[in-house]
């Protein structure tokens, strides 16, 4: 399938796959640290919070170069359900990067914890103490963390579905490698 | 080539890879958050130790659970200056913040019956930035582990006598704790009470020398021994009573006095007390000036976590703040869902 023409622009893979290692790892050690009472929680949440912020920051760049530069189009064969999971997963993927740390940082605004990033960067906080809100972005934070997670392994299934079953050119868009050192040499 | 689109025998071997990975995917998901080893010590676990078979104090912190307001100035002498780098140790004087507390699970606690008395203290530098500190009115902690700590409150809430044995025995470090707790005086004033970080922190100052450090506020009242069957004759709140009384014909000081390891010392564990011949340095003042009972008080909203430190302090190897950083976290989170339970009397926060 070496026939498809376009593919995501360099800078968008990078970001892509910078990110997929970044999220992963938020993932993990959100449920990790919550968990822990060892003296790794303050390096955890540290990072947590750092790469929070960061993420967000990256989320708006790729958002951006999503829009400049758009996306390779789905294979004309692929069942028009396929075509909809596809088109929803990713609009369902973005909302996670942009909600997840927002609704990290109004739980800890919400709180009135300063919040303090690797290097002692505060950043202000834009709401004040709140019980309520509080209870209801810790909530959000947690349970859509959960369903982030399961859409990142539905994401992982569908990606390895194209890239090992259909063979549809579909990964390579996005492939961290450049499109002909794809085929492993068994192939 | 498989022809695009078409689902192969071959592809069963791929369908059960994929299979593989998303499954791995979510046990090691599901491992790193503690649902396949239930011995792990959770703060879930923490607070299920802490909370009372009466129930959990709905709405109220889940340990030192019954406390009153209070808020005043750091003022300090400009001495902490050499130790640390952080901004409230230059001479001035900084917004305080704080909560007297006794510790126990009960907010309803008769102030007599409870042994362990604290401070939870918020100094803030002009620029906004927090330093938050919880410290009780023993001279050292009753465990050198945040284990042992959880062992204790289980042994503690059997009824079976050779439960406490057991605890003993398998942590010697808690005799003299005992000790203290039978034998110390009681005073009958938050205010004539010492309270001691008794963790240990490193204090880096504007040369990056690093030095650990415990402290204390030692009140300048002096502290009048008296008989706790004698303060069960007070009422349930003579504590807060007296305090709120006190503070409005007078405010009230304490010295902050940091003390500084020698190499050697124990830092990794609050148990062990440094000899009494240490370099203490005194770094300011806190002063009280108003009192305003919780419920509706600017402490009400505040999570004392002893590692919401300014630049200058760190945690040291003392497993302790993290250990205590991470429950008091659940208990905020607990307890500001909870708020119904405990409503505030004056219009409610948005």
């Amino acid at each position: 399938m070496t026939n498809a023409p376009q593919h995501f622009a360099p800078i968008q893979r990078l970001l892509h796959w910078l990110m997929a290692i970044c999220i992963i790892a938020m993932l993990f050690i959100g449920v990790g640290m919550v968990s822990s009472v060892a003296q790794k929680y303050l390096p955890l949440i540290l990072i947590h919070k750092t790469l929070g912020v960061a993420l967000l920051v990256l989320v708006l760049v790729r958002l951006a170069l999503r829009l400049h530069f758009g996306a390779p189009p789905l294979p004309a064969d692929l069942p028009p359900a396929m075509k909809l999971g596809a088109r929803l997963s990713h609009l369902l993927l973005y909302g996670f990067m942009i909600v997840m740390p927002l609704l990290g940082l109004g739980m800890l605004w919400a709180a009135a914890y300063p919040v303090v990033l690797y290097g002692g960067i505060r950043i202000p906080a834009l709401l004040p103490q709140s019980d309520h809100a509080h209870t209801l972005f810790w909530n959000a934070h947690v349970y859509l963390g959960f369903a982030f997670f399961a859409l990142v392994l539905l994401h992982l299934a569908a990606a390895l579905f194209h890239a090992l079953i259909r063979r549809d050119g579909v990964f390579a868009t996005i492939s961290p490698l450049p499109q002909r050192q794809r085929m492993k040499p068994t192939e | 080539m498989n022809q695009p689109g078409r689902v192969e025998r071959s592809s069963l071997g791929w369908l059960v890879l994929i299979a593989a990975v998303v499954g791995g995917s979510a046990a090691a998901f599901a491992y790193t958050a503690g649902w396949l080893t239930p011995g792990r010590l959770t703060p879930d676990r923490m607070i299920a130790a802490l909370t009372p078979p009466s129930g959990p104090p709905l709405g109220h912190r889940r340990n030192h659970a019954k406390g009153i307001c209070f808020t005043g100035m750091f003022e300090a002498n400009g001495s902490g200056v050499e130790l640390s780098r952080a901004k409230v140790f230059v001479q001035g004087r900084y917004p305080a913040l704080g909560r007297f507390n006794l510790g126990t699970a009960d907010p309803n606690a008769v102030d007599a019956t409870v042994r362990v008395r604290g401070m939870g203290l918020q100094i803030s530098a002009a620029d906004g930035e927090e330093w938050r500190m919880a410290m009780i009115n023993p001279p050292f902690f009753a465990v050198s582990t945040p284990d042992a700590f959880h062992d204790l409150l289980v042994a503690a809430g059997k009824k079976d006598p050779e439960a406490m044995k057991t605890f003993i025995s398998a942590n010697p470090e808690f005799a003299a704790f005992a000790a203290w707790a039978k034998a110390a005086p009681w005073t009958g004033s938050y205010a004539e009470d010492s309270y001691n970080s008794l963790n240990s922190f490193v204090f880096t100052n504007a040369k990056g020398d690093e030095h650990a450090v415990r402290w204390s506020l030692v009140p300048t009242a002096a502290p009048t021994s008296i008989a706790q069957a004698e303060l069960e004759k007070r009422g349930p709140n003579f504590l807060e009573q007296e305090i709120t009384n006190r503070v409005r014909s007078a405010p009230q000081r304490w010295t902050m006095v940091t003390t500084v390891a020698d190499p050697g010392d124990p830092t990794a564990d609050p148990s062990k007390a440094w000899p009494e011949n240490r370099r203490k340095v005194q770094v300011g003042t806190l002063v009280v000036q108003r009192i305003e009972p919780e419920r509706d008080g600017p402490c009400r909203d505040i999570n004392f976590d002893p590692t919401v430190l300014p630049q200058g302090v760190r945690v040291s190897d003392d497993p302790f703040p993290a250990a205590r950083s991470s429950v008091y976290r659940k208990s905020y989170d607990l307890r500001a869902a909870e708020a119904s339970d405990y409503p505030r009397t004056e219009v409610a926060k948005p």
